[in-house]
């Protein structure tokens, strides 16, 4: 990475008059961080840092973070984490162009040829090289755009230091996914990526991404959707990663474009995931779903899903589905927003969020919020917390299916509204198939398969 | 087959005694029919006898084949060949009907140390099962109840029974629900099973289904015992006289 503190770092948290508590905690953050010096992004890199300095990091009393310390985020470096067994078999079996990660690098060696009809696949790093870029209009855009009506630090963090990531840019309807493979060879590895996704009218693509980034990751994908694109993002991080993570998706939904992204989530430490979604043209759909499965047994889990939906256009649809399962000491948390403006009329906002409790010792909190300014729309949300359901697994039980299948099968069945957002049925069975294993083998079955994969 | 003896229940938070000595014999072979008023305790002695959690057994014994029941998880009771149509079956989005069911009955064939059915025996066999009831295909790939009317999700129930090959098969007012036609299909379904050595145990309020499936022995319940026992006769006079008379005679 290449480091140019001189030109940025002065920019940093020198705020004339009193210091705030947090500026010592930001300047000891970037001063732990190499700060590329950027070549097509270093406008978008010095705004980022002036929104950072004028936002500061998040404090244990801001109310975005009232769930969520903010701390280990805050703090200058990762706690070293030890290193899983590198073990990427998720939609392995799937025609797709792998793009491998190594602590935050690109591997060009570990990865396919970036060449491929109707895309355009880059690396951040190497093309960042250049002053010129057809990214250079979107590199920090869409997140700068994001950062209102609430701010979020990590992510004007993210634009100002990320110097790797993925530039895509798509121009036709492409069959085969691109995924994002990442892997972890050190035990304290700080990692920040910054991903971009154009596509172009009419254009269409699956984003996968799996492994384990780091021992603490901050990523932003910001996906800029043109009329009638088609977007579909699937995110399986590695199961049982005791990792600090981040994550931060900008999209922009043109007129009939769609964006889907589904997440899903098995153990980790501390993750938190901020979807902002701006459906900004006519007849769009935006659908964000997340499946997480949480066992405070492995080690601290505490999952934090905040998203934001903005609905500034006619007869949109927008869906948010939400669904944790957790046990001993477990917490989930969920905060949502729809926000239909002034004149979004024949809006259709749905979200659901559900919390389900394995144990008394486990709690999922859901802070949802619906706020409407225009007068002929739909909007619903819900949210539930509850235990499993002792009449079905009895029922389950009393035709001999054995306590602990039938656990498997009524989690699977609850989780099941957040994989049906998975429309590629390949890519459904392959993420089923493997919560499948992982349960039956968390459900203390040693036939099955060992819960260190994807 | 099912020999329950004084056996007492209570509710397990609450201090009421729903079960207050039932004795009751089932031999091989045979169907038994039970009927008695709203809140006598039948379903109670049918979900004691599987294995549901919330009551506590505080005297007497039950057993299928000399093996003591109360002791078993449900899914040993199952798998020891006990059966329990129930009378408000579960409806339970998310898993499928065929997932179910083959799940079901493998893992009962893996307890009792049999080889589980491949998909495509499994599927034979569901077809033509499903056939005879009346169930279409469509229903059968739809999650477990969910969407069934009434009488489909009994007739569910019937086709779970005749998956899963039960010896001792209790159904709990399969019959409530049912048009005329359904009635017959459940009833011609229970008939098919019939064996010397499988017995059923039928709770029931109407002697329509027993016009069906004609049980050996009639027992009445009455504030959890069962205060007469009889031939098919004692449902006809049932059917008659309510059961005004029936209990007043025992007092
Ligand atoms: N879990 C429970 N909590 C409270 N009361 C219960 C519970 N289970 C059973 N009971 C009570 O026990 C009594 C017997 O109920 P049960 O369901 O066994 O009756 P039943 O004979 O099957 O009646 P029906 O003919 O109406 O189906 C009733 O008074 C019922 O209210
Ligand atoms: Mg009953």
């Amino acid at each position: 990475m290449m480091a140019d503190t001189a030109v940025l770092a002065a920019q940093v948290p020198t705020v004339e008059g009193k210091a705030r508590p947090g500026d010592a905690a930001l300047a000891a953050r970037l001063d732990a961080l190499d700060l590329p010096r950027g070549g097509f992004t270093r406008a978008a890199r010095e705004d980022a840092a002036q929104r950072l300095e004028a936002m500061g990091l998040p404090g244990a009393r801001d109310e975005y973070w009232r769930y969520t310390d903010p701390a280990p985020f805050n703090a200058a470096r990762p706690q070293p984490v030890e290193l899983a067994v590198d073990e990427t078999t998720l939609f392995t079996g799937i025609d797709r162009l792998n793009l491998v990660f190594v602590d935050g690098r690109f591997d060009a060696e570990a990865s396919d040829a970036l060449a491929a009809e109707g895309v355009q696949v880059e690396s951040l790093a190497a093309a960042d090289a250049g002053a010129d870029h057809w990214a250079a209009g979107l590199y920090g855009r869409l997140e700068t755009a994001g950062q209102v009506p609430v701010k979020r630090p990590f992510a004007a963090l993210n634009t100002l230091v990320a110097a790797e990531g993925v530039l895509i840019r798509v121009t036709g309807k492409v069959e085969r996914p691109v995924h994002i493979t990442y892997r972890r060879s050190a035990a304290d590895a700080d990692v920040h990526l910054h991903h971009l996704v154009q596509l172009e009218e009419g254009a269409e693509l699956t984003l996968l991404e799996t492994g384990s980034i780091g021992a603490r990751s901050n990523v932003v994908i910001e996906a800029d959707l043109g009329r009638g694109a088609r977007f579909h993002h699937i995110s399986a991080k590695r199961a049982n990663d005791p990792k600090l993570g981040l994550g931060h998706i900008f999209a922009r939904v043109a007129a009939e474009a769609l964006f889907k992204s589904f997440t899903l989530s098995v153990n980790g430490s501390m993750m938190r995931n901020e979807a902002v979604i701006d459906i900004a043209g006519d007849d769009a759909v935006a659908h964000i779903a997340a499946a997480v499965l949480g066992d405070g047994d492995i080690g601290r889990f505490h999952h934090d899903d905040t998203v934001f939906v903005t609905h500034a256009a006619e007869r949109c649809e927008s869906r948010q589905v939400f669904k944790k399962v957790l046990k001993n000491g477990a917490e989930g948390i969920f905060q949502g927003k729809i926000l239909v403006k002034p004149g979004a009329q024949k809006t259709d906002g749905y979200q659901i969020s559900q919390g389900l409790l394995l144990d008394e010792g486990s709690q999922f909190l859901a802070k949802p919020e619906l706020e409407i300014y225009a007068d002929d729309v739909k909007c619903s949300h819900g949210s539930t917390t509850g235990a499993l359901d002792e009449t079905a697994l009895f029922y389950l039980r009393s035709r001999g299916v054995p306590k602990e299948r039938a656990i498997v099968l009524l989690v699977l069945s609850f989780l099941a509204d957040a994989l049906d957002e998975i429309e590629d049925q390949r890519l459904r069975d392959d993420i089923l198939g493997r919560l499948e294993d992982w349960l039956t083998a968390r459900a203390g079955n040693p036939g099955k398969a060992s819960p260190g994969k994807a | 087959m099912l020999e329950i003896k004084n056996l007492h229940v209570k509710l397990e938070d609450e201090d009421k005694q729903i079960l207050k000595g039932v004795d009751l014999t089932v031999p091989a072979g045979e169907v038994h029919a039970i009927m008695g008023p709203n809140g006598s305790g039948k379903s109670t002695l049918s979900y004691v006898l599987s294995g549901r959690d919330g009551y506590e057994v505080t005297g007497g014994e039950a057993t299928l084949d000399g093996e003591s029941l109360l002791e078993m998880e449900p899914e040993e009771r199952a798998a020891a060949g006990l059966f329990l149509a129930f009378q408000y079956p579960v409806e339970i989005p998310g898993v499928g009907n065929m997932t179910f069911l083959r799940t079901a009955v493998n893992a009962q064939r893996k307890a009792r140390g049999e080889e589980e059915l491949s998909s495509a025996d499994f599927l034979k066999l569901i077809r033509q099962k499903a056939a005879t009831l009346k169930i279409d295909s469509e229903m059968l790939k739809r999650a477990v109840n969910v969407g069934f009317s009434g009488g489909e999700k009994k007739r569910n129930e019937i086709l779970q029974m005749a998956m899963l090959e039960p010896r001792m098969c209790i159904l709990d007012e399969t019959d409530s629900g049912l048009d005329v036609d359904a009635m017959r299909l459940v009833a011609e379904g229970v008939n098919a099973l019939r064996s010397p050595d499988r017995s059923f145990l039928v709770i029931t309020h109407y002697q329509r289904l027993l016009d069906h499936i004609r049980p050996d022995v009639v027992h009445i319940m009455a504030d959890g015992r069962i205060v007469r026992t009889g031939g098919p006769e004692l449902a006809l006079e049932v059917e008659q006289n309510g059961y005004g008379d029936l209990l007043a005679e025992v007092g």
